[in-house]
């Protein structure tokens, strides 16, 4: 492997802590197989995690799901995290924290919370996650939060049936009172992927969608600030997927298998570890699933010679295998790739097909 | 706030919640973490946000630092200035 000595340092962990959710949001990207609650870490196991993590360079903790308020012992785990000296990150849903665990988590030293929104319309909100009053319990979160003290981003996931409402969802976060909102389009893996042709905007939606996000941030300078990641199916050039395979980032799985990114699972062949059986810096310096595809030296044509391969590493290796059936490939969003046709071809593809809500 | 704006000197600077300085021995030093970004802090810089607890006022700040590294009070003052202005404006202070 030819960088396989890089002393990358990853900045950021994913600490998936269940895949239990009480919603069942469509355009969920965790793995139709979700595991169970038996296989679940401890609080103790996380701790020991997050002390491996920290020394190896990550500053951030993003604790995420699942619904992590379907842990009874998060404010144990947000402590281990904090007593490890990372920066913890909590991603909820709204539903599941209760305004007394958000007020045991801000003592035990929580720094942020990201709460996702599906719609700036309450029916509307609740019929996209299939959870009837989820709407209300994200406002007392949110205001909760807020009371605190503690900085909130509102996090957005944009797809065909609240596509032309992003300036009611941007206003509807500033009444939250976000300091920021967090706009991306559905990332088509695991539950997504079944709901492709029921979630996938059209192109002219998404081009309106983009210009939208132009004029808010104009409008709001000072007041909000809006972070937007341009949707793969409709874009030129690939994204360096999680900031480039085995560089940056660290994703634990409920049961403990770490990933380099959340949808890692979807392609087949690969081994990952567990932390049960490694420490994390063994996993991170010499698990095959790390090291499969760290650096662009396995890249074929026509990434092999292009000037672009440093700056988006080919792209995601789960989309090039999702569409291409090499993980290795192009990512064939880029539209050097020779599968480039596959992408603008799904992207065109939309079915009012009622959405098959993500169960457990 | 324009370049030239200078800070009250009974102003109490602070990291606002969601904003901590942090050391990473892995990363190489302090590191200013904010929600998804994350900014190196050179020593000086580590040594000027480590002071500004909310408690301590700016004049005070510049007079330690002054003292601990035996510089002229002006220049600590400027660098200070400098480095406090960028980060509130970044919302990551408040003055
Ligand atoms: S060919 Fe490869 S390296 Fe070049 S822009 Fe496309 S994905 Fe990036």
């Amino acid at each position: 492997m030819a960088d396989a000595g890089t002393p990358h340092k990853p900045l950021g962990l994913l600490a998936e802590l269940t895949h239990r959710c009480p919603l069942g949001c469509a355009y969920c990207s965790n793995p139709l197989a979700l595991e169970p609650r038996n296989d679940e870490l401890d609080a103790s196991i996380w701790g020991r995690v997050f002390t491996e993590a920290a020394a190896l360079g990550v500053l951030h903790v993003h604790l995420s799901g699942g619904e992590p308020g379907a842990r009874r012992d998060l404010v144990d785990i947000t402590a281990h995290a904090r007593e490890a000296g990372l920066y913890t990150n909590l991603i909820t849903s709204g539903v599941g924290v209760t305004s007394r665990t958000m007020r045991d988590l801000w003592e035990a030293g929580l720094d942020h919370v990201q709460v996702s929104i599906q719609d700036s319309d309450a029916v509307s909100s609740d019929h996209i996650a299939g959870y009837r009053g989820a709407f209300q319990r994200k406002h007392a979160l949110a205001a909760e939060a807020v009371r605190l003290g503690l900085p909130l981003t509102v996090n957005l996931v944009v797809h065909r049936a609240n596509i032309g409402r992003i300036g009611e969802m941007v206003d509807l976060a500033l009444k939250l009172k976000a300091s920021r909102i967090e706009i991306a389009h559905v990332q088509y893996y695991g539950w997504a992927l079944k709901n492709r042709a029921a979630l996938m905007p059209t192109a002219e939606q998404v081009t309106r969608a983009v210009a939208d996000v132009e004029e808010l941030r104009d409008k709001h300078r000072g007041r909000i600030v809006i972070d937007a990641v341009v949707p793969d199916y409709h874009a030129r050039f690939p994204k360096p997927c999680v900031g480039g395979w085995g560089r940056r980032s660290i994703n634990v799985t409920p049961s403990g298998r770490v990933l380099p990114c959340h949808a890692a699972e979807s392609i087949p062949g690969m081994e990952f570890w567990s932390i049960a059986d490694h420490s994390l810096p063994d996993i991170w310096a010499n698990s095959p699933a790390f090291n499969a595809f760290r650096g662009t030296g396995f890249l074929p044509a026509p990434c092999a010679d292009c000037e672009r391969r440093e700056i988006d590493l080919g792209g995601c290796r789960c989309q090039a295998f999702l569409l291409t059936g090499d993980a290795r490939a192009t990512d064939p969003v880029c539209h050097l790739s020779p599968h480039h046709a596959l992408v603008t071809g799904l992207a065109a593809v939309q079915d009012d097909a009622p959405y098959a809500y993500r169960r457990i | 706030m324009s370049d030239d704006d200078a800070i009250a000197g009974d102003a109490r600077p602070r990291l606002p919640r969601g904003v901590r300085l942090t050391h990473s021995e892995a990363q190489g030093g302090w590191v200013l973490i904010a929600p998804e970004r994350i900014f190196k802090a050179d020593a000086v810089a580590a040594e000027i946000l480590k002071r500004c607890t909310g408690q301590v006022t700016l004049a005070a700040i510049v007079d330690d630092l002054a003292a601990t590294f035996q510089a002229p009070r002006e220049r600590i003052l400027a660098d200070v200035s400098k480095l406090l202005i960028g980060l509130a404006e970044k919302k990551l202070l408040e003055l």
